[in-house]
């Protein structure tokens, strides 16, 4: 949690006009990625990753890494706002929509919420409202390269419209849930949905 | 890409003295001599011997022999929320 570095060369920085109104507030620009991390950096062999849905669908789904690479995937870019302050703009993904995920499950209709986890035991809730219509994808290439390990690769899950908290790192899979199940954050005192233009990083804010 | 077996990257964290400061705010107390027992594997060690995990949205103290979480601390606006449910105790000195 770091203070805004503002003097960039002799004039200082100054605010390129396209970046109006794409800040949230109490948020500060960065042009470097910060990295975060509550454990330490899994390794993850490709020949040993899985994505998997389970929970409340009719038949688990499961993709090992060349699966998932021959998943139709997308270019997003999106700016990114993390809880400790920082926005990203523009940042380039290579990823698969949440939306085609979710097609190779049947969901009981009683699902309303995701689990998200990790390898290395992250978690974090989402509401499926928040994932999907192509809001939210499984990134594995940011600016045109592999995700690295230290960024969450070989895969991590991206929901830029909320704090970075959700777009959990690593990620192993999806269970569908009745009930939401608060994540790691969520646990302790971190808000339950995380939007950025609400601020909403503390339950109760 | 590192695709070595079991190999976990420990460059970012830091030894529990590096959590000193913040533990002292919360707890009113020097934190990282005080001896602690991990929940999960049984590990016996001063606080300062934990892996801190500061750069995050938290303060994560993990056990260096299995890794896991056995202090977690958020400074929530005018509120702190602790959960040291992966340590056997933590012993606050007065
Ligand atoms: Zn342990």
């Amino acid at each position: 949690m770091g203070e805004p570095f503002v003097s960039r060369g002799f004039f200082g920085r100054r605010r390129q006009p396209e970046q109006a109104g794409r800040i949230p507030p109490g948020q500060y620009l960065v042009d470097d990625w910060p990295v975060l991390s509550a454990g330490p950096t899994p390794r993850i062999r490709l020949d040993q990753w899985r994505f998997t849905i389970e929970g409340l669908v009719r038949q688990p789904v499961s993709w090992s890494w060349e699966e998932f690479l021959k998943l139709p995937s997308k270019t997003y870019v999106v700016d990114i706002s993390c809880v400790t302050k920082w926005t990203k703009l523009d940042m380039k993904w290579q990823g698969v929509s949440v939306d085609t995920l979710l097609q190779a499950v049947a969901l009981d209709s009683r699902a309303a919420f995701i689990t998200a986890s990790s390898y290395g035991g992250y978690t974090t809730n989402l509401a499926i409202p928040d994932l999907v219509n192509d809001q939210a994808f499984i990134a594995y290439q940011e600016g045109e390269k592999p995700l690295t390990p230290e960024h969450g690769g070989p895969a991590r899950l991206v929901v830029p419209h909320l704090y970075f908290w959700k777009s959990a790192k690593w990620i192993q899979g999806f269970r569908l849930e009745e009930r939401e199940q608060l994540g790691f954050w969520e646990t302790l005192g971190y808000h339950r949905r995380g939007d950025p233009w609400k601020e909403e990083r503390y339950s109760g804010d | 890409m590192d695709e070595q077996d079991g190999d976990r990257n420990r460059e970012l964290m830091l030894d529990g003295n590096a959590a000193g400061g913040m533990l002292y705010d919360v707890f009113s107390a020097e934190m990282t001599g005080a001896p602690t027992e991990c929940a999960s594997c049984g590990r016996r060690g001063e606080i300062g011997s934990l892996l801190a995990f500061t750069q995050a949205p938290g303060l994560v103290l993990r056990c260096p022999s299995c890794e896991n979480a056995m202090v977690r601390i958020v400074r929530a606006g005018d509120v702190t929320y602790l959960d040291a449910r992966g340590a056997v105790y933590l012993r606050i000195a007065r």
